[in-house]
């Protein structure tokens, strides 16, 4: 059942090979192997507490895994923190919301990476007329439409909100794109608009990992589908050769 | 992601449209309530005193010590934006001019003995971040702990009574009179607008406002939170003994016992002037328009005979009524959240 292939294609974008991460008494990652292909949206599904987000976020550098390699490209990477992976051409969405209500769209979008003017030891005045007019392109392109990026985010719709962190996402050309569970809480119209949003991926040059629960999304979605129950892998399959019978049965 | 191009488009019932309104403002000039009760109560004040209270002898008064509990409460309003708390402003008040003093009596230049003073100054912000960040406790108990040390360091190094500032040091650049003020109230104007701007302008006041407002999107956006947090301990730190000090030069001699209940004082200024104490929002200047309120109220209680006894009374009613409008205007955002 267990496709995994012990090297790594020659097409990953990324190759993870026996991750393992505890988080003080629980074993959330059993040994992890994965590739993650180029151009390809990744659909990755499983029970809560199955490891989903525990995985990704040591993609993106969130958390550090104990033991196993990531390697980008085919280089052998640690990536350690969220800056890292960013410069790995990482880009995710978290779960949780990672907005700050009480700040602006436009100062949302460039947390942690704001465009400086005379800054000294990475510290400086923020050029805020480029942020401005940088978040309203990057939120047109995202096909949202917002009156002005200087509202706050604590003012936004949660389908508005994960629209701005598309959009920041998005903006970052990033290589690969996460987005755990993104589909949560949003209406039906909105969740079809993320769904169309994540299928595009490919034809925007940037690959994809889309986690959900509702499997209809991620057949629709998603090119390949990998399934995880307490923190291992149990299913890796092309879309087209999966049923979402087996994939029920699986979890 | 809908296509609403209002962001604010008005929800089916009005209660909730009110509270939105209120939210935004709140949010975006969450130091406005203060500075509507500063007014209110300078024109309250100013009648009852038959217009004694702008007068210039009593404005000298109400500034005369304004810059000394205003730079303690913008300190603890950056380190309460960025989300922690220090209870010790109160000691290190007292703590950094019984240094300066006696290495001056040892014989140090001014400007060494004012670059060693903030150096203790220093170290104790990064004692209450390192332990606050590396255990992980509240910022609450372990300011509350160095509020016992510093005192007690302050008394020990006094050795029982407060030495005497040698009279040839150049102090009048915080105590000389320039028209109704001191320079010191300069240096308290040009120190609050470079913290403002600091606050506002720059990424890293960007930074400081994420970790207060969404630790966990911060840290996953790559900011280096814990640098941020101890960035701001220290600042306050810095700030809290540089004003006790400007206080020493007008005063001559340090106490050991100045500054005692100034950190309390300081926290009611900055959610006096709109620092919600959960962190992310406030601004510097809502820090000074909460320290210039409770110069304000002292003073013209004073001016309009009622008891002074009061003062604490009228504080304490203030700041509850600031925490009490503060956790509504949350609870108004956590149900506007649910119902969009
Ligand atoms: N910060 C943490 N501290 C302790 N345990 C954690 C932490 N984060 C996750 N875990 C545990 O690790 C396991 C995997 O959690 P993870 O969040 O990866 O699951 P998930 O597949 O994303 O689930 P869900 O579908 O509910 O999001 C769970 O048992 C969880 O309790
Ligand atoms: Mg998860």
């Amino acid at each position: 059942m267990n496709a995994v292939t012990p090297t790594a294609a020659a097409d990953a974008l990324i190759a993870c090979r026996g991750l393992h991460k505890w988080y003080s008494g629980v074993h959330a990652l059993k040994g992890i192997d994965l590739d993650i292909r180029a151009g390809e949206v990744l659909g990755l599904v499983g029970d809560n507490g199955a490891g989903k987000s525990t995985l990704i976020k040591c993609l993106s550098g969130v958390e550090t895994p104990d033991d196993g390699t990531i390697a980008v490209e085919g280089r052998t990477v640690r990536i350690g923190t969220p800056k890292r992976a960013m410069r790995l051409g990482i880009e995710t969405i978290h779960q949780y919301n990672s907005m700050v209500p009480t700040m602006s769209i436009a100062r949302n979008l460039f947390i942690g990476r704001e465009p400086v003017r005379f800054g000294l030891g990475g510290v400086g005045l923020m050029d805020q007329r480029r942020m401005r007019r940088e978040a309203v392109a990057a939120l047109r392109d995202v096909d949202l439409h917002l009156r002005s990026a200087d509202a706050l985010v604590g003012e936004l719709s949660g389908g508005q909100r994960q629209g701005v962190a598309i959009a920041r996402a998005m903006h970052f050309r990033s290589r690969l794109l996460i987005l755990d569970e993104p589909t949560n809480h949003l209406s039906v119209k909105e969740t079809e608009k993320v769904l169309g949003f994540t299928r595009g991926l490919p034809a925007q040059g940037v690959t994809g990992i889309f986690i959900s629960h509702n499997m209809h999304h991620v057949l629709e979605t998603c090119d390949r589908v990998v399934a995880m129950a307490r923190g291992e892998i149990v299913l890796d399959r092309r879309v087209a050769d999966v049923g979402i019978d087996e994939l029920h049965a699986v979890l | 992601m809908s296509d609403t191009t209002d962001t604010t488009a008005p929800p089916a019932t009005r209660r909730p449209d009110r509270g939105r309104r209120l939210l935004k403002v709140y949010l975006e000039k969450p130091e406005l309530a203060g500075l509507v009760l500063l007014v209110a109560l300078v024109a309250f004040f100013q009648l009852r005193s038959d217009g004694v209270f702008l007068s210039e002898a009593n404005l000298r008064g109400i500034l005369g010590i304004l810059p000394e509990v205003g730079l303690v409460a913008v300190g603890v309003t950056i380190l309460m934006i960025a989300g922690e708390f220090d209870l010790s402003v109160g000691s290190v008040f007292a703590l950094m001019p019984m240094s300066v003093t006696l290495l001056l009596n040892e014989g140090v230049p001014f400007a060494g003995a004012m670059l060693l003073g903030l150096g203790v100054c220093a170290c104790v912000g990064v004692v209450n971040g390192v332990v606050t960040m590396r255990f992980a406790i509240p910022s609450f108990i372990t300011t509350l702990g160095m509020l016992f040390v510093a005192r007690s360091l302050t008394v020990v190094i006094s050795g029982g009574f407060p030495p005497l500032l040698p009279l040839d040091i150049p102090s009048w650049l915080f105590t000389q009179f320039v028209g109704p003020v001191r320079l010191s109230m300069l240096w308290f104007v040009g120190i609050a607008v470079l913290l403002g701007l600091m606050l506002t302008r720059t990424n890293l006041g960007n930074w400081i406002r994420a970790t207060g407002g969404n630790l966990e999107a911060a840290k996953s956006m790559g900011i280096p939170v814990q640098r941020v947090k101890l960035f701001c301990f220290v600042l306050c730190s810095m700030l809290a003994g540089l004003a006790g000090t400007i206080q020493v030069f007008r005063l001559g001699s340090p106490l050991p016992s100045l500054g005692e209940g100034l950190e309390l004082q300081a926290v009611a200024a900055a959610v006096i002037g709109g620092t919600a104490l959960a962190g992310g929002i406030g601004t510097v200047l809502g820090g000074v328009i909460g320290a210039v309120l409770l110069r304000v109220i002292d003073n013209g209680l004073v001016l309009t005979r009622v008891d002074a006894n009061w003062f604490k009374f009228a504080v304490g009613t203030l700041l509850i009524l600031a925490v009490v409008s503060n956790a509504w205007l949350r609870k108004t955002a956590r149900r506007l959240k649910v119902e969009t």
